[in-house]
């Protein structure tokens, strides 16, 4: 798989069974069960969603940058990317995108790599590891705690690749009303951080809501 | 670097040395200021690394934090490996070979047998055809650790790019790392290595080959005012703060 590919979905957010709109840099946590399908809609445009998955009866078993990035033969995610567990099974299946590409490598942000990447004195920003890690010591399911936090997707987020081996976070390619969508081939827990990162473009400086819905 | 150029090791800072046999592991904490030599002694070797704080192993190598803060997707001299901490563990002080993958992961048991055949200790004895997913594990549950604290490897040695910025597309290039061919990762705070040699991944290879390595452990210079990977970007001078202030 190789070029980006747009599909559209025929499911309607009014046949939902779960509707919810995340507010700009929250986090969000909640189960999918086999079957269902998961959309999340960029509403504004250029909104980094990280995301995390888990396999619910085995939350030890979580998503796998690595394993989806090797299997499919390429690194950017759209229509058709499988997502592959640490055990290399497939947790969700990508089944329509009209944004056209989804990063994972560029992993979440976090207080500390905020003082890497920016300067000393930006350690206080508010950052998605932040958010990842008041999500899971305060989740109810299966115990989750930093040793669960592991390499994300940012959907909607644009980070390209170079044949010389650079790698820079570009002007996302979203725009408003965007959306992205997998079916779920095994009961899933999944952690979103709405990213409020401020200090590069994967928010087009401007974190703003995401919505997601779940259909049976 | 050419490998000419690179000087022996001094005997007088040479801690020991080991050669891991082929598709084996290896784990040992390496401390502050000592550098750990990997050599490719045959060409074609993969050396598939996780990194741990030794005191606190819930920090560990962070695959996107070394490259996003660097704006690399490969990894050589003059870079650093970074933890989830803002730290670093190791600085590329040297590196013979010039491209080092961190994106692929590890081979597991599934697709070994599906590429190389079966591969029973029954019939092979210690050529047994192992995977990296199991020998990390094991590796790992030696230090009480285990599935929680499996994230994206270095994969020493191999290089894969993206065919064009645009399409995304991996491409292994056989033949890459040379015999002789080395790195030398120069520890900034105590880290814990786990690693093992199997193939790589998307190695394309039709027999199970992998290759004999050697680790070397050897005192070297803490980084000065002017060390080049200290000065390389205005990210690694704060990630040498960050990693200096730890120790305080």
């Amino acid at each position: 798989m190789s070029e980006t590919t747009y599909t559209t979905s025929p499911l309607k957010p009014e046949d939902a069974v779960y509707d919810f709109t995340i507010p700009a840099g929250e986090p969000w946590i909640h189960t999918i069960q086999k079957g269902q399908t998961f959309r999340i809609v960029d509403l504004e445009g250029n909104q980094a969603v990280d995301t995390l998955f888990y396999h619910a009866d085995d939350v030890d078993e979580r998503y796998s940058a690595s394993d989806t990035i090797r299997a499919q033969g390429s690194i950017y995610l759209t229509t058709g990317t499988k997502l592959l567990s640490t055990e290399g099974r497939v947790m969700l299946v990508i089944t329509a995108d009209t944004c056209g590409r989804h990063d994972t490598l560029g992993g979440a942000c976090a207080a500390e790599s905020n003082t890497v990447r920016y300067a000393l004195e930006k350690k206080f920003m508010h950052n998605c590891r932040d958010n990842f890690l008041v999500a899971v010591a305060n989740w109810q399911g299966p115990t989750l705690n930093k040793r669960d936090i592991t390499s994300n997707i940012n959907f909607f987020m644009n980070v390209p690749v170079t044949p010389e081996g650079g790698l820079t976070f570009e002007d996302g390619v979203s725009a408003p009303g965007k959306y992205v969508e997998m079916r779920a081939e095994m009961d899933i827990v999944v952690l979103i951080s709405n990213c409020p990162q401020l200090n590069n473009p994967c928010n087009a400086y401007n974190p703003t809501p995401v919505r997601v819905l779940i259909f049976n | 670097m050419n490998l000419a150029s690179i000087p022996p090791i001094p005997v007088d800072r040479l801690r020991f040395e080991e050669t891991i046999h082929p598709g084996g592991m290896w784990s040992h904490v390496i401390k502050r200021h000592t550098t750990l030599r990997l050599t490719d002694l045959e060409g074609g070797a993969n050396v598939s690394v996780l990194l741990y704080n030794p005191l606190f192993p819930s920090e560990r190598y962070n695959m996107a934090d070394t490259l996003k803060g660097q704006h690399i997707a490969r990894l050589t001299k003059p870079y650093c490996l970074y933890s989830d901490m803002g730290r670093i563990f190791f600085s590329i002080t040297e590196d013979t070979c010039g491209w080092h993958d961190t994106i692929c992961g590890v081979s597991h048991a599934e697709m070994t047998l599906a590429q190389y055949g079966e591969g029973r200790f029954q019939e092979l004895r210690n050529r047994f055809y192992r995977n990296g997913y199991d020998n990390l594990l094991i590796e790992l549950e030696k230090w009480g650790l285990g599935r929680k604290d499996l994230v994206p490897n270095i994969n020493f040695f191999s290089k894969v790019t993206s065919e064009h910025v645009d399409s995304g597309r991996l491409i292994f290039h056989v033949g890459h790392s040379k015999a002789g061919d080395l790195i030398d990762l120069r520890a900034e705070m105590d880290t814990l290595v786990i690693l093992n040699t199997c193939p790589h991944p998307l190695d394309p290879a039709p027999v199970y080959s992998p290759k004999r390595v050697k680790v070397s452990v050897f005192t070297s210079e803490p980084p000065a005012a002017d060390d080049p990977c200290r000065l390389s970007r205005p990210e690694n001078t704060r990630g040498f703060i960050n990693t200096e202030r730890y120790h305080l």
